[in-house]
């Protein structure tokens, strides 16, 4: 049984009633809805007490540089999925591609390592 | 087994086949009074006997209060529960003056209805000196059936609270009287 695009419309009107309906609800909330204002009311919750400076301080880059390599080396599994899936029929072909690939990226794997990008402390 | 369940009773209304019509206060009443979401503020010995209380022995969750919350925004009702001191009151009265309406207070244990034994500089002589209560709980500390007792009785206040009472101008005054201004 063959899909044309016209098949797809009840997705596309799925689409326009949720966001239709979630706009809907919210405006109702808020302009049905009681609003109670008081001056300590509206200040953000600090358990009970004063407020002092900004929450936003520096932090360590050890963080993101986990996180971005972390991504990288993510995408390059991702990579491996269709490989690993169709792993006999590509033969040894595939296998020589996908060293081919990998050992560039060991490449930068190994610049990391020297230049210390994974140290904790 | 099913002698031992008491169930709750349909508020007054005209039912018919497939329907039943009742006015929106008592609907609305009902359902907050079934599904009250404590804050426990609890700061000494009463806080021990709530601790009790919320626990699987007395299970405060059967009577609704099943979602404890530390946050105001999120909460019905607050539970004052142990002494406060004269330095702890405006933190009292910052959370209490955070908590979205409708909202009810609960005054658990002689320390926080009025100061308690403490009779001292620093102690609060009870906390209706800064913000409205609902209900009192004597004891020192009350036993868990009467807090769950106290919590049956704010139930049926907020079972028979009118959904307007919070816009109403005696409210306000209530409020004024304790320096909270709405706008």
């Amino acid at each position: 049984m063959t899909s044309s695009n016209l098949d797809f419309i009840p997705i596309l009107l799925q689409l326009v009633f949720v966001t239709v309906f979630v706009f809907f609800v919210i405006g109702l909330s808020h302009y049905v809805g009681p609003k109670r204002h008081s001056k300590n009311k509206d200040v953000n919750f600090e358990c009970g007490i004063k407020q002092y400076g900004n929450a936003r301080i520096p932090f360590s880059v050890k963080y993101f540089l986990v996180a971005i390599l972390f991504v990288l080396f993510d995408v390059e599994v991702i990579f491996l999925y269709p490989w690993a899936v169709n792993f006999r029929d590509f033969g040894f072909d595939g296998l020589w591609k996908m060293v081919m690939f990998m050992g560039l990226l060991l490449v930068g794997f190994f610049y990391v390592l020297k230049k210390g990008a994974l140290e904790w402390d | 087994m099913a002698e031992n369940v008491k169930m709750v009773e349909a508020p007054a209304g005209f039912a018919g086949e497939g329907f039943f019509a009742t006015s929106l206060d008592k609907v609305v009443g009902l359902a907050r009074s079934k599904s009250l979401w404590p804050l426990p503020f609890a700061t000494s010995c009463c806080g021990i006997e709530f601790m009790a209380t919320a626990a699987s022995g007395y299970d405060l969750a059967r009577f609704g209060c099943e979602r404890l919350s530390f946050s105001p925004r999120q909460a019905d009702m607050l539970m004052v529960m142990g002494t406060i001191s004269k330095k702890m009151a405006p933190v009292l009265r910052q959370v209490y003056e955070q908590m979205a309406e409708p909202r009810w207070v609960l005054s658990v244990g002689a320390c926080a209805c009025s100061g308690g034994i403490f009779d001292t500089y620093s102690v609060l002589q009870g906390i209706d000196k800064i913000i409205p209560v609902d209900v009192y709980v004597p004891g020192c500390p009350p036993r868990p059936e009467q807090i769950i007792d106290a919590i049956l009785k704010l139930q049926e206040l907020v079972k028979t609270e009118k959904m307007s009472r919070r816009e109403s101008p005696e409210y306000k005054a209530l409020l004024a009287s304790y320096g909270i201004n709405v706008y």
